[in-house]
């Protein structure tokens, strides 16, 4: 079982860059500096030298506040976006410089689902046809009633009723129409589903159809998962391990049981500490102070500085590296590091 | 006196080939500065019943029965006047998409000391500055710099956060709120409703809360809606709501909540959907979601009865209190 191949992390990010050049004219990067004309691009630092890592079977959620970067690690994983540095490698293998025909095999073991379900079906195309079309494509020499019988048996495992096959995707609600986005993903025999705020727009009780749906095709097919998601309820469900995102940045990535029990980073406690909770009526919320900087102008330093209670002069100066922690997490913080956070928060 | 009274409310849509059913005969109170949350998935009629308070539908919706007394004044009945005064002066509206408030072609400044100048008597200075003093207490960062900018220069969060700071201008006697944060972040969530829950106790404003989040209407309300496909189906005490639901549907809800099972194990879910108006089922409307229907439930439309310290409209509620399920929607 555990050769040395197994041991291996099945998905790899290692120290991966995004910038996105904001697109301006010739004469918009012209800056008047100190006298002088100079020229200056601004760019979008979405996503920050991030590494992590997936094994299989896990469900790694990534969870983070909006425009943190979390769907651009998805994107670049899933092959959508180029790195601007970095390396991705999926099954011992570097895929984020593969070219086209190099990507071919790997488009039908890595599907990706989107949060919004419209996105991913044809509206022109029936439910039969958008479920047969990755089928045909990845499996070109399958006969058309082996293709028919393939749909057929992921839509009833996945409670899409062969009945729906004639009919539009604008026939189906939100939770119908994101079963069948599932459906079609799982139609390849994926080994790997990156997931981008797949449930976020749906109802709770469909929220609960979709999410058993998950599970279920994870302990089945042994799926292994990168689930984006805002929703901390949902990550300590379905998560396996969690990363913490702020503007680009990790901040802390632990097992989920872990990360609930004992979060560490100063942003982290205060994301746990600002989800609603049902039965009790104070809530204990920490409220942040400050500003969130812009991903163009970062600060230099620790990202969360500008709202954080415990920020100082190294905090300013300099970026915290993510280091181990005895239980097993990986924290990036000084104060962390200084063993200075619990000091403060007793005193 | 309550502050809002409405009466066997019912809306209908006239649709090209029948005229369907949006609400049918709701009635609910709410005292001056009381804080009442309407939860429902979507299609349950939420953001209808929000519409229609302020009597802003449009074609093909109309109010077809039904009185809504605001200060002891049916807004069914107001005319144009009196409904220009009511709405933003003494009823505000947050929705959950910032663009339908505000106009893309004027400065997030202009359009608040616009509002401001048209309801009160106010220099355009004076105007400035309360403006500034609403968008600091709604954390919007430089405000001064924020008068300056066109809604689309602003994040989704930030939009949301000045429609709150106008909906606050005028301090009304009532906020109906659908989905205010819905598309915000936790963090920022948990400030707005913070603030939004220090404003109206201190203030006396009421509050109507229209969201999905059981968890948001647990922190921000006194009392509790729970609609479904039209109607009220169960209401009370938030607390009794939240801790003891009656309804199947509520249970439901609460039950098929992330926290509510072990990490891992398979939620407990509702099955099938909210249906459409073109067809909602005969009886109770849950009947065909509901493990405990029979079928009296199949045929008749269940009258909200007092049981258990809330109000709840369901046939089987007395047998139901026997029901191991309920055991767990308890604890
Ligand atoms: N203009 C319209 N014409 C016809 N039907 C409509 C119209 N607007 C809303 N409806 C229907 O009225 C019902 C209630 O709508 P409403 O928007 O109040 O639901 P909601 O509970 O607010 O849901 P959501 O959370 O999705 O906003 C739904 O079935 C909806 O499809
Ligand atoms: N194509 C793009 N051009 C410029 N900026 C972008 C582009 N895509 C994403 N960004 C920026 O990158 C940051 C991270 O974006 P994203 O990953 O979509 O955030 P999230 O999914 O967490 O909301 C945001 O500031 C976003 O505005
Ligand atoms: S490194 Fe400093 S600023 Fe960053 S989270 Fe830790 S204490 Fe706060
Ligand atoms: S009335 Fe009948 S169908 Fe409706 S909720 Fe009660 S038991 Fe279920
Ligand atoms: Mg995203
Ligand atoms: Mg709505």
């Amino acid at each position: 079982m555990s050769d040395a191949k197994t041991d291996r992390p099945l998905l790899e990010i290692k120290n991966l860059e995004k910038r996105f050049d904001l697109d301006q004219g010739f004469l918009e990067t012209l800056k008047f500096k100190q006298g002088k004309i100079v020229r200056e691009s601004r760019s979008v630092h979405a996503v920050n030298n991030i590494s992590l890592e997936a094994r299989k079977g896990e469900a790694l959620c990534v969870v983070g506040e909006s425009g943190c970067g979390k769907s651009t690690v998805a994107r670049l994983v899933a092959g959508l976006l180029t790195p601007s540095a970095g390396e991705i490698h999926y099954g011992g293998q570097r895929i984020d410089n593969l070219p086209r025909a190099g990507m071919q095999p790997l488009r039908k073991k890595i599907q990706m689902i989107f949060q919004n379900p419209y996105a991913s079906l044809n509206p022109r195309m029936t439910i039969r046809q958008a479920l047969e079309e990755p089928v045909r494509h990845h499996y070109p020499n399958a006969s058309a009633a082996e293709v028919r019988d393939k749909v057929t048996e992921v839509m009833l495992s996945v409670g899409v009723d062969p009945s729906w096959a004639k009919r539009y995707p604008h026939e189906f609600s939100g939770g119908q129409r994101q079963r069948i986005a599932i459906a079609r993903a799982l139609t390849v025999d994926p080994e790997f589903i990156i997931a981008d705020e797949p449930i976020s727009a749906l109802d709770v009780s469909i929220q609960a159809q979709v999410l058993n749906l998950m599970l279920e095709a994870k302990e089945s097919r042994g799926l292994t998962y990168l689930f984006i998601t805002h929703d901390l309820s949902v990550v300590e469900h379905f998560g396996t391990r969690v990363a913490v995102l702020y503007l680009g940045s990790v901040c802390e990535v632990a097992d989920t049981a872990t990360l609930f029990s004992s979060p560490k980073h100063p942003y982290t406690r205060a994301l746990l500490s600002a989800v609603p909770q049902l039965k009790d009526d104070r809530p204990n919320h920490i409220r942040l102070k400050g500003e969130i900087p812009t991903p163009i102008n970062l600060p230099k330093g620790c990202p969360f500085q500008s709202r954080c209670a415990f920020a100082d002069a190294r905090c300013k100066s300099e970026k915290p590296k993510a280091i181990h922690q005895p239980d097993g997490s990986m924290v990036a913080c000084h104060a962390v590091e200084e063993d200075r956070l619990d000091a403060v928060a007793a005193g | 006196m309550s502050l809002l009274s409405v009466r066997d409310l019912t809306v209908k849509f006239a649709m090209r080939d029948q005229t369907v059913t949006a609400l049918n005969g709701i009635s609910f109170d709410l005292a001056k500065g009381e804080r009442l949350g309407i939860v429902g998935e979507s299609g349950a009629g939420k953001s209808i019943t929000g519409f229609s308070l302020m009597n802003l539908l449009s074609r093909p919706g109309y109010i077809d029965t039904g009185k809504i007394l605001f200060e002891g004044e049916d807004v069914v009945q107001m005319n144009d006047k009196r409904l220009r005064n009511l709405r933003g002066n003494r009823m505000a509206m947050i929705f959950q998409d910032p663009m339908v408030t505000l106009n893309p072609v004027l400065t997030i400044g202009q359009q608040m000391i616009e509002t401001l100048m048209a309801h009160r008597k106010l220099s355009h200075e004076e105007a400035r500055q309360i403006a500034i003093v609403k968008l600091r207490e709604v954390y919007i960062p430089s405000p001064e710099e924020r008068l300056e900018q066109y809604p689309h220069e602003l994040s989704g969060g930030m939009r949301q956060r000045i429609i709150i700071a106008i909906a606050l201008l005028l301090d009304p006697q009532l906020i109906i709120a659908d989905e205010p944060t819905t598309a915000l972040d936790v963090t920022i969530q948990a400030d707005i409703m913070e603030l939004m829950l220090e404003l109206c106790q201190s203030n006396q404003v009421g509050l109507i809360l229209i969201t999905h989040d059981l968890g948001v209407v647990s922190q921000m309300t006194e009392r509790t809606l729970v609609m479904y496909a039209g109607r009220i189906i169960e209401s009370g005490r938030t607390r009794e709501i939240i801790n003891d639901p009656q309804h199947p549907y509520t249970q439901g809800l609460i039950n098929a909540l992330p926290q509510q099972t072990v990490p891992g194990q398979r939620l407990k879910q509702i099955p099938g959907n909210m249906p459409g108006l073109a067809s909602i089922p005969a009886g109770c409307a849950f009947n065909p979601r509901c493990k405990y229907a029979t079928d009296l439930c199949r045929s008749r439309v269940p009258e909200a009865v007092h049981y258990g310290g809330v109000e709840v409209a369901c046939h089987e509620v007395q047998r139901l209190n026997s029901d191991e399920d309920r055991q767990e929607a308890r604890a």
